[in-house]
């Protein structure tokens, strides 16, 4: 494991009253790529801003390096922003924006040169030096940003939604070039998104943030496969959250049926949400599964069928590569191992997380 | 702290200075003196008295019928002009714009002789009509400057789904299109009736003999000094101007209408 | 509408542009380049060469030039107050400088003869402060407060509005790139309101070095300007020939502006409204 970089201790800040992030903490290791995921108005920006010296925390503490750095300001502080709408200097050329940061720090001429051809290269974009930022496609001015802000060699990048102005297409190719360029730099990337999609993709670890908390940290896997709670499994990736009741260890009860599972520690007779991703819904006939349905809608999705199964009074949402015709009746089955079994929110803080739709 | 209140004090000189000659004025126009060098008492009789002037009564109606009568041609010509620029070419569009850009950023004087040699050589009487025309033509640039960018906001799709949907022409133009623009029509005609009342420049080079705009008639004033009735009807005019504008401002729906989007101006 | 009705809509407009817009210059050429007997000469625009128009030439370069000065000086700082303020409502800035037009311009450049008399207002609380009084009426320095006066609105309105399109992401990129305040300030600031300020120059030195009613109401009858030879050529003197003249010669300052503020302001963003 590599050592701690960031460190932010009980970080609370409020706009206008209203509570934005609340008693956060969270550390940040050297040379990951962190990924800081929820809906707009989790936090996860001013989180972003408090780390860039843009905002300042109502209360807590940002260590960099061993060091308190929450009053400095961003001029001074070793992290460099790539910003959401690309916020590149449109009265300067490519190599001018690029420059920036290297003339204030009075580089030499031939250095910040150098480091002009080294950045346009590692962003595919050389030759580009004297073209006007309006010239280029949104792609390319993304890429320009972040090669501005690289060529200052900083400890930590910030990216703030840096793909969200771009079209799918465009947003996948850069998803690549990003990792490749982390792995290049052998840098800390602090990754703001509200795309579940794009942070499964290039992420080292994921902070699921909602409401200004943390709703979960882990590898993307651990994310995905594992929700701890009903937020982070509706948000990350579709699924099925059903209410259930755990009888005892490795037998939990849904819509009056008992499933065999993996989880234990739960207690016995206790309400629990139970998700189950729809990939992982098994489709047979009707008297092989545990509970009997009728399949009501069906669409093809090019990879796989997604169908829509009402069974024991629920709408299962599946995702086969056979196909059942609307009418069907079916039996779902489901593995033990893919059965996810959650606490059920009790405290206020998590009543506050719970998903808000 | 010390920094904003030197920004605050900073903004309040300004106004001062851009505010202080109106409160003059204002002073001015209750001064029973009749020079406007000495404070005589606090009066009222310029107001009464203002309502018996013909002169200055017949000036304010020729600047007012002026203004209204040129800011509405001006909106009207301009309006049809912009959807008609739309539809040029680059260089065209380039060509009229740049027509237009004449009378706004060329010296007004200039204007004025420039019209004025037309209107001899034409053998028009000057008068009334004259600085209409004259008018008419330095408002039709602001006009345009304000409808320009909306029309350029404008989606064309919604026209064509209005035709889609079995409008005609007109009837989709007036129910699609021009509420769209509607904010800068009004804020054209609003700049053009501005300009239109506060000229002098222009008029003074475009008016006849025996004509007068409240603006001629306070320049022929100047030597004779003021009559403090004009001071008393300028008071009138700006307070109303001032209440008018006020309760548009309030008002959100129209808020955008005395703004104005992106023209430029000059006195 | 199909395209052709479309382009008939802007046939007055057209019209309007060529008898009211261009044959009115082409007829200040054709006076400027012409005498009484329709003969073509240089003599009216050579003219400007003799003493006392020279002087007013120079007299009206000079303190327009340092009324645009003044202008720009005291609007920058303020419009970046006005747009650090934040003022959400972009149209009540420009209504409070559009407002005092509402009170006619002599009446209002009048008030200031009020102000700076002797005995006036401003002189009073000089007094009162026991400051030495102000003696500028009916001198240059008079003329030059009441171009101020006048134009400074158009001077602020475009800086305002060239301000307030500046990104505040641009400005924190630039902070997060090592920028301090000055650095800020000099190299994004400034040059992204380069067109604001461009228009405002474009809009105050014009106005000001041609005016001759400014000059006639706060320069007494001392003060003369090219404007006021000009008028007086016009209105008095009736020698048309060579008022049209100095006309030309006053064009070529005008343009010289305008190509200036053209190539600076390519895309109209330091409009005044």
């Amino acid at each position: 494991m590599n050592k701690v970089l960031i460190d932010l201790k009980n970080i609370s800040k409020s706009f206008d009253k209203e509570l934005v992030l609340d008693d956060l903490n969270l550390y940040i290791r050297e040379n990951e790529f962190l990924t800081l995921l929820g809906p707009s108005g989790c936090g996860k920006t001013t989180t972003l801003r408090i780390l860039g010296g843009f905002t300042s925390p109502d209360q807590g503490k940002v260590i960099f390096d061993g060091q308190d750095i929450t009053k400095l300001p961003p001029n001074k502080r070793q992290l460099n922003t790539v910003f959401q709408k690309y916020a590149l200097f449109t009265h300067m050329s490519i190599a001018e924006n690029i420059a920036f940061g290297l003339k204030i720090k009075n580089k030499s001429k031939s250095y910040i040169n150098d480091k002009i051809k080294y950045a346009l290269k590692l962003v595919n974009l050389d030759g580009y030096e004297n073209r006007m930022p309006d010239s280029l496609s949104g792609g390319q001015q993304q890429r320009i940003a972040i090669a501005r802000a690289i060529v200052n060699e900083p400890k930590v990048l910030l990216l703030d939604e840096p793909l969200g102005a771009l079209d799918l297409k465009m947003r996948q190719d850069m998803q690549y070039e990003l990792i490749r360029l982390k792995n290049e730099l052998g840098i800390t990337f602090i990754y703001v998104t509200h795309d579940q999609e794009e942070a499964l993709t290039m992420s080292d670890t994921i902070v699921v943030m909602n409401k200004g908390y943390i709703q979960q940290i882990g590898s993307p896997e651990r994310i995905y496969n594992e929700p701890e709670n009903a937020f982070v499994a509706d948000f990350i990736g579709d699924s099925n959250i059903i209410d259930g009741i755990m009888i005892e260890d490795k037998l939990v009860e849904i819509l009056g049926v008992k499933f065999p599972c993996v989880d234990i520690g739960f207690g016995e007779h206790k309400p629990v949400d139970v998700v189950i991703r729809p990939e992982d819904v098994i489709l047979t006939d009707p008297e092989k599964g545990r509970i009997a349905g009728t399949v009501t809608h069906l669409i093809f999705k090019g990879v796989h069928y997604e169908m829509e199964v009402t069974a024991g009074g629920y709408e299962w949402l599946v995702h086969s590569t056979s196909m059942f015709p609307v009418g069907t009746q079916v039996g779902i089955q489901v593995d033990p191992y893919n059965i996810q079994i959650m606490n059920k929110p009790e405290s206020e803080d998590e009543e506050a997380v719970a998903i808000d739709e | 702290m010390i920094r904003n209140t030197a920004k605050k004090i900073y903004i309040v000189l300004i106004f001062i200075f851009l505010y202080a000659p109106i409160a003059t004025l204002m002073v001015l126009s209750f001064n029973a003196s009749k020079t406007r060098a000495k404070w005589g008492g606090f009066t009222f009789k310029w107001y009464i008295a203002l309502f018996q002037n013909e002169d200055i009564l017949s000036a304010l109606s020729n600047t007012l019928s002026i203004a209204l009568i040129a800011s509405v041609v001006a909106t009207v010509i301009g309006t049809a002009a912009c959807l008609a620029i739309m539809s040029l070419k680059k260089r065209g569009r380039a060509l009229i714009l740049g027509i237009t850009n004449i009378p706004m950023l060329n010296a007004e004087i200039v204007t004025g002789i420039s019209l004025m040699l037309l209107f001899i050589s034409m053998g028009l009487k000057f008068g009334f009509g004259t600085i209409l025309l004259s008018h008419i033509t330095f408002c039709i640039p602001y006009v345009i400057l304000s409808v320009m960018p909306r029309m350029q906001q404008l989606n064309p799709s919604t026209y064509e789904a209005a035709l889609d949907l079995g409008a005609g022409p007109v009837y989709g133009f007036f129910k699609v299109v021009f509420p769209d623009i509607l904010p800068g029509v009004l804020s054209g005609f609003l700049m053009s009736f501005t300009m239109s009342l506060d000229d002098f420049i222009i008029t003074h080079f475009t008016k006849g003999a025996g004509v007068d705009t409240l603006s001629t008639k306070i320049y022929t004033e100047v030597k004779k000094g003021i009559k403090p009735e004009m001071y008393a009807l300028s008071t009138i005019i700006f307070l109303t101007v001032l209440v008018l504008l006020l309760l548009v401002n309030r008002n959100p729906a129209t808020r955008d209408a005395s703004s104005g989007s992106n023209d430029s101006a000059k006195i | 509408m199909n395209s052709m009705k479309k382009k008939l809509l802007g046939l007055p407009y057209y019209l309007w542009c060529v008898v009211f817009i261009l044959i009115p210059l082409g007829m200040v050429f054709y006076y400027g380049l012409t005498d009484k007997s329709g003969a073509f000469t240089l003599e009216n625009i050579v003219s400007i060469t003799a003493p006392e128009h020279l002087k007013a030439l120079f007299l009206a370069l000079l303190l327009s030039v340092i009324a645009t000065l003044l202008c720009l000086l005291l609007a920058y700082p303020l419009a970046m107050i006005l747009c650090g303020m934040q003022v959400n409502q972009h149209s009540f800035i420009v209504f409070i400088f559009i407002l005092p037009m509402w009170m006619n311009f002599l009446l209002r450049t009048l008030a200031w003869q009020t102000l700076l008399e002797k005995t006036g207002v401003i002189n009073s609380i000089l007094h009162f402060l026991h400051l030495p009084g102000l003696n500028i009426i009916n001198t240059p320095y008079a003329i030059v407060l009441g171009m101020v006066y006048n134009f400074l609105p158009f001077m602020v309105l475009p800086i305002y509005n060239a301000l307030s399109k500046i990104d505040d992401n641009v400005i924190q990129a630039a902070r997060d790139l090592g920028a301090n305040g000055l650095q800020v300030f000099l190299k994004i600031t400034l040059p992204l309101s380069t067109p604001g300020i461009i228009s405002g120059i474009t809009m105050v030195f014009v106005p000001a070095l041609t005016t001759f009613v400014i000059s006639k109401l706060l320069g007494g009858s001392k003060v003369l300007l090219i404007g006021n030879v000009i008028e007086e050529e016009f209105t008095q003197a009736s020698n048309w020939h060579l008022g049209s003249g100095l006309s030309i010669v006053l064009m070529i300052f005008i343009l010289v502006n305008m190509i200036l503020s053209a190539v600076f302001d390519k895309d109209g963003e330091g409009n005044f409204l």
